[in-house]
């Protein structure tokens, strides 16, 4: 038996708390702007019609600020805290802290920096370009380092529970987030997912999903199961069940990503496995939820003076919420409403607002006062703060249930003569504007009780004084890793965290590797189309500003074999039409019309010139459009001048352009550019007509990006439609 | 990338076998992992889920037999 004194390093927990509320902050009111865009197109078209405004780079900036700079630094900020007292050790290296404080918020600042001017690669949740995603996987080495290293020098045999989800987290988000980043970059600002089609929608919905699972889920498990206990000042109402919650999680969860594919163009074995394991997940995770629930049991009386205590209860429940909707999203006849609508929407949000956020709010109100070695300012504005962020909540997910469940139910219906009852898209979008303005409303009051939190933490802060350093002392026994005959043969594992970390890994590499294998290598399972070519020189380019504009994250590109969908769109989405496609567009949410037939279903195709004037003044040629005007596309002229080594990356990738058609590609483009323009001047009204000098407007509109993007749009679904298709 | 190992992976004989390994995999997971847990003693257990409560021996067996209560 041996004493020894140490003392765990506070200011790193500090500095993560402040980012964790600042960017929280930042990231929610990034999110307003974009759901007041939708309540209030109009607004924003004629005053804040800023490019770097647009709703589909707006959009991408809050997802990744609310799930990486928040919930990445609150995850930071409870793993540093918690840590260090279940080892009883400080971390590691005070050095390596603050490399992973500052290199996350860096990354976080190039998000800022690069995603509202569009750059992007245009998979969701995983926008950041290439370099940025070098940068996160450094930063998150530089993360696991420390904390393994703090883990192996420990002072307690053995390993808590969430010390394991922290293991897994660490593990997993490194696999997803390699494998989903293969990209080609073709410059610093551009590059190419290495998948196309189908399999990059594998493996993208593999990472979507268990980003989820794994960043936004088992950390804060790993958090729960330590700072409930704590902050009920009993133990985990059963151990035994965190370990069974614990490994069936893990292994469970990585299975469930296709179920964001249903009735798409993925095989239907994959698309049936994610059913069932999405399923079989909602027993782990109540299980997990009850288990934090009972923790409280005979301390309920706590609740109503704790408001930490009151957080972590609503969390728990919009947790158990949430994973048990999640399963039921994932049957196939409720995936057909639901998909492509708000109620997705809602359903991320319950999971956002209420388990990751109130969970954090929880942390950060139980920290502050412990850090600063006062009392918190005000308790009184804290249980506001609570009333006002769950009724936020409310008003946020109610409507979009509402909503999405409308939406989707008008989406099927029917006239008895067999004609769509709401034939005009638009028709159902303006149903849903005034849930709209309410979710709006959902979303203030929750920023409002933040920064009720932020004053009220800061105010905390000054009364007290931080204690950076904090003296702490263990009891050691000497034999510590001496293995005792009588002992258990998981407690090899259990004490042993390499051991615990090359088995988790094995464990959520099954799931993974079972599906995306046979995806990749079974040609059976995306039949090739004959009349399926790659896009002209001028397509790509418009594909590229398509993705540029983040135009996925209203208009999906894949039509379900629904009849409803059929009769709407065209001819339901082939596998074999996407082979050339990357990234994939296939989109997840559709506040826009499907865009899959857009230039090749003879009902459903427009104009150049419609194109044209749609781009520039959408509410004006449909009426009742939400969608931003991109005025900035008929001033920005083409940059034509990474056509070669975009011709070149393609086919590196596989895609079968000629050799040496890289030379002659910008000359193909032009002439392209030139037939579209010249077809949109002429078809201008008369009297517009009259005043212009028809060749010269040509040659003007012909270099812009517009024309590009028309391109594009007139190609989408063009090469399925014209031949029949037949499997090779 | 992939396309190097395609070939090997397509020409396997009796690929079927593949779901069988899967199903089996995974019901011999649950069941180490129900075998682990029931095995589990009580006195470990209470041992280690009072690590986040940071306290001495005597009083988490305190603390159980009044949670028990």
């Amino acid at each position: 038996m041996e004493v020894q004194k140490f003392s765990y390093d506070n200011k790193i927990v500090k500095n993560f708390a402040y980012a964790t509320i600042i960017w929280g902050i930042t990231g929610m009111v990034v999110g307003l702007i974009a759901a007041l865009q939708l309540a209030f197109p109009e607004f924003f078209n004629d005053y804040l019609g800023f490019s770097f405004l647009s709703f589909g780079r707006i959009r991408p900036l809050h997802t990744n600020a609310v799930i990486f700079a928040f919930v990445g630094n609150g995850i930071f900020m409870g793993v540093y805290y918690s840590l260090q007292r279940l080892l009883k050790t400080r971390m590691w290296s005070d050095k390596l802290s603050t490399i992973n404080f500052w290199g996350w918020q860096f990354i976080i600042l190039c998000a800022v920096a690069t995603l509202p001017f569009g750059i992007t690669s245009g998979k969701e949740y995983a926008e950041l370009e290439w370099w940025i995603d070098i940068l996160i996987a450094i930063l998150w080495v530089v993360f696991g380092w420390n904390m393994f290293a703090t883990i192996l020098v420990r002072r307690v045999k053995h390993l808590y529970v969430a010390i394991w989800f922290y293991i897994a987290t660490f593990v997993t988000v490194a696999i997803l987030h390699i494998f989903n980043s293969f990209e080609l970059p073709i410059s610093f600002l551009k590059s190419y997912s290495w998948y196309a089609g189908v399999q990059d929608a594998l493996v993208q919905w593999w990472y979507g999903h268990n980003a989820v699972a794994f960043f936004l889920t088992t950390p804060y498990l790993g958090l729960m199961y330590y700072f409930v206990p704590k902050a009920a000042n009993r133990p985990v109402y059963s151990y035994r069940l965190s370990i069974i919650h614990f490994w069936a999680l893990i292994f469970i969860y990585i299975w469930a990503g296709p179920h964001h594919l249903l009735y798409s163009a993925l095989p239907d074995w994959a698309q049936s496995l994610g059913v069932v394991f999405s399923v079989m997940l909602i027993a782990p995770s109540w299980g997990g939820m009850l288990n934090g629930l009972l923790t409280l049991r005979g301390a309920w009386d706590r609740v109503r003076d704790d408001v930490m205590l009151k957080f972590m209860v609503v969390a728990l429940t919009c947790y158990g919420m949430a994973t048990f909707e999640g399963p039921l999203l994932s049957l196939k006849n409720v995936n057909v409403i639901s998909h492509f609508t708000d109620w997705t929407i809602a359903h991320v949000h319950i999971g956002g607002l209420g388990w990751n956020g109130m969970m954090t709010f929880g942390l950060l109100y139980w920290l502050f006062p412990r850090l600063f070695r006062t009392q918190l300012y005000s308790r009184k504005m804290a249980n506001q703060h609570f009333w006002i962020a769950t009724l936020g909540i409310l008003l946020y997910a109610v409507p979009m249930y509402y909503a999405g469940f409308m939406q989707g139910l008008m989406w099927q219906e029917f006239n008895a003569d067999g004609t769509l009852k709401y034939q005009d898209f638009l028709e159902t979008v303006q149903m849903i504007r005034p849930f709209y303005i309410l979710r709006s409303i959902g979303g203030l009051l929750y920023i409002i009780g933040a920064v009720m939190m932020f004053y009220n933490l800061v105010k905390t802060a000054k009364s007290g004084s931080l204690l950076a350093n904090e003296d702490a002392e263990a009891t050691i026994e000497v034999e510590q890793h001496k293995k005792s005959s009588k002992e258990h043969w998981h407690r090899g594992i259990e004490s042993r965290p390499v051991q615990m970390m090359l088995l988790a890994i094995v464990v959520v590499a099954i799931g993974g590797l079972v599906q995306i294998i046979p995806t990749m290598i079974v040609k059976s399972n995306i039949p090739t189309i004959s009349a399926v070519k790659p896009y002209t020189p001028l397509e790509l380019q418009g594909r590229d500003l398509y993705i540029r504009e983040g135009c996925y994250n209203c208009h999906s590109q894949l039509i379900r074999p629904l009849r409803f969908e059929t009769a709407r769109f065209g001819e339901y989405s082939k596998a074999g039409e996407f082979v050339y496609d990357h990234p994939f567009q296939w989109g997840s949410k559709r506040t826009g019309p499907d865009l899959a037939r857009e230039g090749g279903n003879i009902k459903i195709k427009k104009s150049n010139f419609w194109h044209y004037q749609h781009m520039i003044r959408p509410k004006d040629v449909s009426k009742g459009s939400i969608m931003p005007a991109y005025t900035w596309l008929k001033e920005n002229d083409l940059d034509i001048s990474n056509t070669e080594a975009k011709i070149n990356a393609m086919r590196t990738l596989g895609v079968p352009y000629k050799k040496g058609y890289e030379k002659t590609a910008t000359n193909d483009l032009m002439l392209q550019a030139n037939e579209i323009a010249a077809d949109i001047i002429k078809n201008q009204p008369a009297e517009l007509l009259k005043n212009i000098n028809v060749e010269e407007e040509t040659k003007k509109l012909e270099k812009k990006e517009i024309v590009a993007l028309i391109a594009y749009l007139q190609r989408l679904g063009k090469d399925a439609m014209t031949t029949s298709t037949s499997p090779k | 990338m992939l396309r190097f190992i395609k070939h090997n992976l397509t020409g396997i004989d009796g690929v079927a076998i593949y779901p069988i390994i899967s199903l089996l995999i995974f019901v011999l997971f649950f069941a180490l992992m129900l075998v682990y847990v029931l095995r589990l003693r009580k006195k470990e257990i209470d041992e280690i889920s009072a690590i986040p409560l940071d306290i001495e021996q005597k009083e988490i067996t305190d603390l159980q037999i009044n949670n028990r209560h």
